[in-house]
């Protein structure tokens, strides 16, 4: 029985069900002092000074440290050298550029003195102009005197891609609707926020960080201190979430070091949530002007779309490359024969944005799968019926997307039977039919039917995409290794938080090896004892690092299968492996245990000729030639209040094609999740700033993380697809819920109040936002 | 400081502790329970949820001292079922795919078993209900609630 | 996270609550339940040097039929609140209205004493004791007085107690025969209401409480007077927002929430038929 495709229980489960998981907060670290950031409350400002005197005189505080005292370390890194202006200190220097923007450190002896500590600690500000959002700091703009939040760098804004002519064809075309859309920014809010121990001995640096690739933040802290990559050990160990956003490379993760270094101890930072929602990069803060190009018949002519994305007020490399992932899947999966697209990246007084769950892609769906619905809307056509019209067919794969026919590749998928089923599971035509009744009924609430058929890229990636974003590498690496005893120890560069990659693994492996699953181990996160691996993101994990487990296990096979062959004085081509046992095809009687060819494996004198100790161990660095795409549609059923405006979801509806599926249990889990943050992005999240930049979503009373309450049953149906990019057919799914639902669930509340002509609502649809567009003057 | 005395999964347990000290933390630190996590600083997530006196708490919202000569049980203090590995709510867990990053699942699990222990077979809408004030992120609680489902049919009665 | 650092009495009586008050002054704070103080103080937002635990002072958990009202003890917790048989039958929105505070930890912990003490016009009870035209007992040095509901929310987190007081007692009329609707508009369960109009019909009589509508609980007088002067309900809810001032924040306009205030009130009455 195949493990691969089955609803296996997770290894990770136990040791997190009981409480013994690790996360880094819990581990113990003897003579570890506390470091906590004292953060700017300007939005823009020079600082004029820093009082840390009567900080300085708290019992137990063992030092207070600004930016004068790392003078000679490097800055962040990540960005390209042309950007030097906008390259990061470890601490504000002169300027502060967002409200929490770190400027000084308290180190005490526990985390109640630092708190003390960094409340004691007097900054004195000269108040700058604050540009708190994409319009304010393109304003500015307009004014060659006006405020420039990097004056070495004279603008606020950075061309990604250049608007390209309009090309003739728009003009030409038989009809055009242009409109805005606003891509709320969002907060990851992991569970877990950011948490790292630093520990800088005689032998070299141990970082224990809550982050998504150690061996990255590894070689990028040894390129910062200059030390030698041996002596620099990084462990991601349990990560409680994190959904892009510990990608980054946060101020701490080189203060922290810095610190211990010089204290001579290990010094251990734990940020509280407030901090968190000011600290840690936000997502999406996009904003796209849309023009889309139509005849009689719904068909889309062409889609030309300006892209301004909010960078906040440190860019963050990934937060560079989110619009040019939005450009790239700005035709959806429709055959859009024409896409222009242009991305502006703008910095603003604000806490940096980077990627989040979808990065870029959520963003393109939004538009594209709303700009369908405006565009029946304007013909009257059936939401399903404009889709089907324009879909790309079955037949046309590998497709380049003419946004970028050069690096836009979409695998494979069946667009039109996944909108077929969805159909069929929401029962399309009954709930047209109830829709008609309900509507007319003055004491129901107004009922709005929501589609979205989409796709994105995943599985990072083809050589130099992910390079693009500062990694090493675009493949991923694993190792397995065979224990005399036939267990396997796998070691894989992923670096999962959640995703359940260990079970995956094992599966994958199971199958190729014929070794039982619970013979099995996995693990990561570890520089010192995992080869080097790239990292959990941009879902790839099994795309490409399942892919390189298979591939390592399959060479694995093929070695022991000589050993078997050679104990069973058979022909290799004759052996399978099964259940933990090798035998001879046809004569099951002849038969060796795995634990017998492992141990031979050790023993030369056991072994064919030619062949030595140790060959039951493969390392493989995997490389895929394109990127994955995940693929689905998504339907919606919302009730709006006709007095308050309150959307409530009755229904939610699921297609997803991941290609082939490793495990339906952790590939729904994912869905689920994802869809939870696409919804909530649509209904209740939203960071917002003051006009003078200060934040007024700063903690979870006022940014609305939904609970078990507040979100619907989830239905779910499948269309598999295999792609051809690895051996698996996997497309990977991390990301997927969250970049199909948000347009679901607006297309519905736009349908739902299309008797009050509504053309568009942007995100999230408050029930205040929904009430106004209701009672708005026609 | 001022002397704590807390019972905590059925040990008993003595510390001097400055009274600002969240029952959180002496849990985490006095006692190295690290199971208990912090995810917010608002009362908000729920992720510290831990069972005062048998009632489920949010141990971030309590001060240790306000749970002195009290009993308190942690994720650390729950005891597997007759003939299963765990708990009922974390074999539950297990089986249905309740968690993914396990961060909340210590306070989850903990909200779940309270619930249990006064309702022993809730309906979707009791469990989401009960379940108000733990945040996952990872989920979505579809299989939570499917976990607690699992829970209330498959633990042995008495 | 992390409080500032306070110095801790545990009182073991109310009569030594009221002296540790009297002589900390502005300095101390009560802890009953702990979950309006102690959130704040967490945040930095409330730093009292002196703490006085009254959390163990199970003499004041009780809901007792006093004839013609129910009282309540102000250290009995929310939970109870909800669960009681006594108010479920004699004062059925209070128990309903106790089930919607926050979630069920913070329900296992806060107290009906707390929550009142601290005055919150975004919360749940204040504006429900309002409309049923309920007592508060305070007691301070000089002895015990008792409180119309309608004079003891003053402020923003201002009560008529004075810093030497300490609310005892709550007393609540019984309506075993009235109409009642607690209508809670927030946008996730855990939350406090963006609005909220708590019903009572008595016969003739009818009470009004609003949620957030102004620092404190509002009776929405207008319409109360519309109702008893013969107006319908469409006509009366009309005028629910008359006399407030309700705040705009990231959750709600006042405009809106002036709206959701005439529809809240609408459908409370609608609801609140006996």
């Amino acid at each position: 029985m195949s493990l691969v495709g089955a609803a296996v229980r997770r290894k990770e489960d136990p040791n997190l069900l009981v409480g013994r998981g690790r996360f880094v907060d819990d581990i113990v670290v003897p003579g570890a002092v506390f470091m906590m950031f004292v953060r700017s409350t300007e939005a823009h400002a020079r600082i004029r000074s820093i009082d840390t005197s009567n900080a300085m005189g708290i019992q137990g505080v063992v030092g207070v440290f600004t930016a004068a005292d790392f003078g000679d370390l490097a800055k962040i890194p990540g960005l390209p050298p042309e950007l030097a202006p906008l390259h990061r200190s470890v601490l504000a220097v002169d300027t502060v550029r967002f409200v929490g923007d770190p400027l000084a450190v308290v180190v005490a002896e526990d985390r109640s003195i630092a708190e003390d500590a960094v409340e004691a600690v007097v900054v004195d500000y000269e108040p700058l102009p604050v540009l708190a959002s994409i319009g304010a700091s393109l304003a500015a703009m307009a004014d060659p005197d006006g405020p420039r939040i990097y004056p070495d760098l004279a603008t606020n804004a950075l061309p990604i891609i250049p608007e390209a002519e309009r090309d003739p064809a728009f003009d030409a075309a038989p009809h055009r609707v242009n409109q805005r859309f606003v891509n709320n920014r969002c907060s990851a809010v992991p569970i877990e926020a950011l948490a790292i121990v630093a520990d800088w001995g005689p032998s070299g640096l141990v970082v224990h960080a809550s982050f998504q690739a150690p061996h990255h933040l590894r070689n990028q802290l040894a390129l910062f201190f200059g030390i030698p990559q041996h002596e620099c050990r990084v462990v991601a160990p349990d990560v409680g979430g994190g959904f892009g956003t510990k990608i980054c490379f946060y101020p701490e993760w080189f203060l922290a070091p810095a610190l211990s270094r010089l204290l001579g101890r290990p010094v251990r930072a734990a940020q509280t949530r407030s901090e968190g929602m000011v600290h840690m990069h936000h997502g999406r803060a996009q904003e796209n002007d849309v023009e889309v190009a139509y005849d009689d018949d719904g068909k889309i002519l062409g889609i030309r779309v300006h892209t301004y994305q909010d960078l906040g007020g440190y860019p963050d490399p990934t937060g560079l490359g989110l619009g040019v992932l939005t450009s790239w899947m700005s035709c959806g999966v429709y055959a859009i024969p024409l896409a222009q697209t242009a991305v502006t990246a703008v910095i603003t007084n604000t806490t940096p944005v980077a990627a989040y769950r979808g990065a870029g892609r959520p963003e393109a769906t939004f538009f594209v799968e709303r700009m369908m619905d405006i565009v029946a809307d304007r013909l009257g056509l059936d939401p399903a019926e404009i889709r089907f019209r324009n879909f790309i067919q079955p037949d046309q794969f590998p497709y380049a997307a003419a946004t970028n026919p050069e690096a836009v590749f979409y695998d494979s998928g069946n667009y039109p039977a996944a909108l077929d089923e969805l159909k069929r599971i929401m029962g399309y035509e009954q709930l047209l039919a109830e829709q008609s009744a309900r509507n007319a009924d003055p004491s129901q609430p107004l009922m709005g039917i929501g589609l979205a058929c989409w796709l994105e890229i995943a599985g990072f990636g083809p050589n130099g995409s992910l390079e693009g974003f500062g990694h090493l590498g675009s493949w991923e690496s694993a190792q397995i290794r065979i224990q005399p005893d036939g267990t396997a120890l796998i070691s894989a560069g992923t670096s999962p938080h959640g995703q359940g990659n260990a079970t995956a693994f094992a599966q994958i492996a199971g199958d190729e090896l014929g070794i039982d699953f619970d013979r099995i181990s996995v693990r990561f996160g570890d520089t010192e004892t995992v080869q080097q691996g790239i990292g959990t993101m941009g879902s790839r994990a099994i795309a490409v690092g399942g892919d390189a487990v298979k591939n390592a296990a399959i060479q694995i096979r093929e070695r022991a299968v000589q050993i078997a062959a050679h104990q069973l004085e058979a022909a290799p081509e004759d052996i399978e492996v099964a259940n933990g046992v090798f035998s001879v095809r046809g004569t099951p009687a002849r038969s060796v245990a795995w634990a017998e060819v492992a141990t031979a494996a050790f023993q030369p004198l056991s072994l064919p000729e030619g062949m030595g100790a140790g060959t039951l161990d493969a390392t493989v660095f995997n490389e895929v030639s394109n990127f994955s795409f995940p693929t689905g549609a998504y339907g919606c059923v919302v009730g709006v209040d006709r007095l308050t405006g309150e959307v409530g979801i009755e229904r939610f509806i699921v297609v997803d094609d991941c290609g082939v599926v490793i495990n339906p249990l952790l590939a729904e889990g994912q869905v689920h999740g994802g869809v939870a943050q696409g919804i909530s992005q649509a209904l209740y999240e939203h960071v917002q700033y003051s006009e003078s930049g200060q934040p007024l979503t700063s903690t979870l009373v006022d940014y609305l993380v939904p609970a078990a309450t507040d979100l619907p049953r989830f239905e779910t149906g499948r269309v598999v697809t295999p792609t051809p990019v690895n051996s698996l057919g996997a497309k990977g799914i991390g990301e997927s819920g969250a970049v199909g639902s948000p347009p679901a669930v607006i297309n519905a509340v736009v349908d739902a109040l299309s008797s009050f002509g509504v053309v568009h609502l942007d995100m999230p649809a408050t029930p205040e936002k929904v009430w106004r567009a209701m009672n708005a003057p026609t | 400081m001022t002397t704590v005395s807390i019972r905590v999964n059925g040990i008993a347990t003595s510390r001097d502790v400055a009274p600002r000290t969240l029952l959180v933390h002496y849990l985490r630190e006095e006692l190295g329970l690290t199971g208990t996590h912090v995810g917010c600083d608002t009362s908000n997530c729920g992720a510290c949820t831990v069972h005062l006196n048998g009632e489920a708490v949010k141990s971030c919202t309590v001060l240790a001292v306000q749970a002195d000569g009290e009993d308190v049980t942690s994720i650390e203090g729950l005891r597997p079922a007759e003939g299963m590995e765990f708990h009922p709510v974390q074999q539950g867990f297990h089986e249905c795919h309740g968690l993914q990053c396990g961060y909340c699942t210590p306070g989850m699990v903990m909200a779940c078993a309270a619930l249990l222990s006064e309702n022993a077979d809730p309906s979707e809408t009791e469990i989401r209900t009960a379940l108000e004030g733990n945040l996952c992120r990872c989920t979505g609680y579809q299989m939570i609630v499917d976990s607690v489902r699992w829970a209330a049919e498959h633990t042995p009665t008495a | 996270m992390i409080p500032s650092a306070f110095d801790y009495i545990r009182a073991d009586s109310a009569d030594a609550a009221i002296a540790a008050l009297a002589e900390h002054g502005d300095e101390a704070k009560l802890l009953a339940g702990g979950h309006s103080l102690l959130p704040l103080m967490k945040l930095r937002l409330a730093s009292p040097s002196v703490i006085v635990d009254i959390g163990r002072l199970a003499e004041l958990s009780y809901v007792t039929d006093r004839g013609d009202h129910v009282a309540i003890g102000a250290l009995t917790r929310h939970r109870d609140v909800e669960r009681s048989e006594l108010l479920a039958t004699q004062v059925p929105i209070l128990a309903h209205a106790a089930r919607e505070v926050g979630d069920p930890q913070v329900r296992n912990r806060g107290t009906i004493g707390g929550s009142l003490a601290h005055g919150d016009g975004a919360s749940d009870l204040p504006a429900v004791v309002l409309a049923l035209g309920g007592t508060l007992i305070a007691r301070g040095p000089a002895g015990e007085r008792s409180v119309a509901a309608a004079d003891f929310f003053q402020g923003f987190l201002e009560t008529a107690l004075a810093p030497d007081e300490l609310l005892t007692e709550v007393r609540v009329p019984k309506v075993p025969n009235a109409g009642w609707s607690y209508q809670k508009f927030n946008r996730r369960a855990m939350d406090w209401a963006i609005v909220g109009a708590a019903v009572v019909r008595n016969g003739s009589d009818c009470g009004i409480g609003l949620v957030n509508m102004s620092t404190i609980p509002l009776r929405a007088a207008a319409s109360e007077r519309a109702l008893a002067g013969g107006a319908s309900v469409a006509e009366a809810s009309s005028l629910a927002d008359d006399g407030t001032e309700p705040s705009s924040d990231i959750h709600g306009s006042s405009e809106y929430r002036r709206h959701l205030a005439r529809v809240l009130v609408r459908r409370g009455l609608e609801a609140a038929t006996p």
